[in-house]
């Protein structure tokens, strides 16, 4: 994998001294999504599904054929690719529909501490109008999800289990494929978060047998307002809409309706063109460099910066494990929002807060941390530089009295 | 390099060591106003005792960085002791200095004065104004 040809494609990353260390909120983009993009708006603008001249039918073609690249990026057939507004927008479907109509009282839905609030919040509101009850895996000592642990939560009365494949805040991979055959055998549905997953490592629904899957296109070089959710057919058609309108019915009568199958009956309005369009793009450029090279090259910079921070006193790592590119930390005694201002200064694009995932910042008992994250496009000097400033930032903020 | 000099000021430093006026009581005489910024984290408690007119106490209670931290003490020594119509030109004067708008030079803004430094930091002014912002809802019910 050639660092210095990939950062090219990066148009931002021609300032130099930017170091961009915030993957895990959003990606950057290459250029050759943000032309596909373009393409769309300077060379067509129509829309979807409606014209029956041909500007509308090659602007379709293009559209569903990203469906397609997706779908094959990801193992799944066409039909089993919606597109959601993001992985939140995709989570929230599967509570809402699915959750909603299957969930009874006295049910459990399995989650952890260890989700994005995109991923357990939907289910706390299923849970709680629905009287079931949300159950949650324990941690292991470093803050993980086990086969272990989960088998000590699973029971008869599982009726969901909703899970992140790679944790935004500690960048752990979790034995989701385990886990998920287990769950089957106790008769209970997998819904993973796989926004952290997707972007890093190469991920094949169909060896996992997820019965949903969830990914934004904004943290895997595409656009911002696109993602998927993936589901298994038979579910998905046996699932009712959450919105409802244009596109996603077949015959429309006084008091009834018919609605189509998936993916158009989770699909209602004008979608996103350019963003799905630049979407497909964006999978074939990292399909292109290949999702192994990808996560061995971020955790091989990981691993790097970890071993040079791990010698620079007066610094706490959370997550030296870490099997991804995030590292989570702080510099002791100093708030994180303090020092990301630091960061700041020296042109270094970092992450201080709880990262919409409260309940893994209250279970590491901090008021919040700081996070590097680290992708395709970040090289060696990029840590050099990072692990410079966090000396510096160190030494600053204990000459002014901290 | 760094010009975060301007911006960790010795005066900020020393209320953020030791703040004054820190701590809640539990008094019905005090307005409490609670703002938190979810994003951050930051989650500041402004406790008003305002009795015929004035400022009699400020406490305040929070978690958060320096900058925030820091400002509940200023505010609450800023503004003990100040009239009403005192205490809202001050926190007008403020809250408008560090947001980069226009702002009159000639009120005393005594150890606050020290966060304009703030200004040069965009993505921190809502750190520097949340605890004047929880005062300022005070003051709109009286
Ligand atoms: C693990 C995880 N799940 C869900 C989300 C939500 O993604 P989005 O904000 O794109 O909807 C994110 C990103 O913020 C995430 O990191």
């Amino acid at each position: 994998m050639d660092v210095k040809m990939i950062k090219k494609d990066f148009p931002v990353l021609n300032d130099n001294s930017l170091v961009y260390l915030d993957t895990a909120a959003s990606s950057l983009k290459p250029i050759q999504v943000a032309n596909k993009v373009n393409e769309y708006y300077l060379e067509s603008g129509v829309n979807v599904h409606r014209g029956v001249y041909n500007l509308s039918y090659k602007t379709t073609e293009l559209y569903e054929n990203s469906r397609q690249i997706i779908a094959d990026f990801i193992g799944a057939k066409f039909e089993e690719v919606i597109f959601t507004r993001g992985a939140s927008a995709s989570l929230n479907l599967v509570a809402s529909s699915y959750g909603m109509d299957n969930i009874v009282e006295g049910d459990e839905i399995i989650v952890s501490e260890l989700e994005h609030h995109s991923s357990v919040l939907p289910w706390m509101n299923v849970a709680k109008k629905k009287k079931a009850k949300l159950v949650y895996v324990p941690l292991t000592s470093e803050g993980r999800i086990t086969v272990e642990n989960f088998k000590k939560v699973i029971t008869k009365k599982t009726k969901v289990v909703a899970l992140n494949y790679v944790s935004n805040v500690m960048g752990y991979i979790a034995p989701v494929k385990e886990i998920i055959k287990i769950a089957h055998d106790f008769g209970a549905v997998v819904s993973v978060d796989a926004a952290q997953a997707v972007p890093h490592k190469a991920v094949d629904v169909k060896e996992l047998d997820c019965d949903f899957l969830s990914f934004s296109a904004h943290k895997m070089c595409g656009p911002s307002g696109i993602g998927i959710l993936y589901g298994k057919l038979d579910l998905l058609n046996n699932m009712e809409p959450i919105e409802f309108g244009g596109d996603m019915n077949d015959n429309v009568d006084l008091f009834e309706v018919s609605y189509k199958d998936s993916p158009y009956r989770f699909e209602t309005g004008t979608p996103p063109i350019a963003q799905v369009i630049g979407f497909g793009e964006a999978v074939k450029y990292l399909e292109n460099i290949g999702l192994d090279n990808i996560l061995e090259h971020e955790f091989m910079l990981k691993e790097y910066v970890v071993n040079k921070m791990k010698q620079i006193k007066g610094i706490t790592i959370y997550n030296e494990s870490s099997d991804t590119g995030i590292i989570a930390f702080n510099i002791d005694g100093v708030h994180p929002h303090d020092a990301v201002t630091y960061f700041d200064g020296d042109n270094i694009s970092m992450r201080a807060g709880h990262h919409c995932a409260q309940l893994i910042i209250k279970w590491l008992k901090v008021p919040a941390t700081l996070r590097a994250s680290f992708y395709l496009y970040n090289t060696i000097e990029d840590c050099d530089k990072f692990i410079e400033s966090v000396k510096k930032a160190r030494d600053f903020f204990t000459e002014v009295g901290f | 390099m760094n010009n975060l000099e301007a911006l960790y000021r010795q005066v900020i430093m020393d209320h953020y060591k030791n703040p004054r006026n820190k701590g809640l009581v539990n008094d019905e005489k005090y307005k409490t106003v609670h703002i938190k910024n979810p994003s951050c984290g930051d989650d500041i408690t402004i406790q008003s005792l305002i009795d015929n007119g004035s400022i009699k106490d400020v406490r305040h209670e929070g978690t958060g960085c320096s900058i925030c931290c820091s400002s509940a003490s200023v505010l609450s020594e800023t503004l003990i002791g100040k009239t009403v119509v005192e205490a809202n030109q001050i926190t007008q004067t403020y809250l408008n200095m560090l947001s980069n708008k226009e702002y009159d030079e000639e009120v005393e803004l005594e150890d606050a004065i020290a966060y304009q430094g703030v200004r040069k930091f965009p993505a921190r002014v809502k750190c520097a104004s949340i605890s004047w912002k929880a005062f300022e809802e005070t003051l709109k019910e009286e």
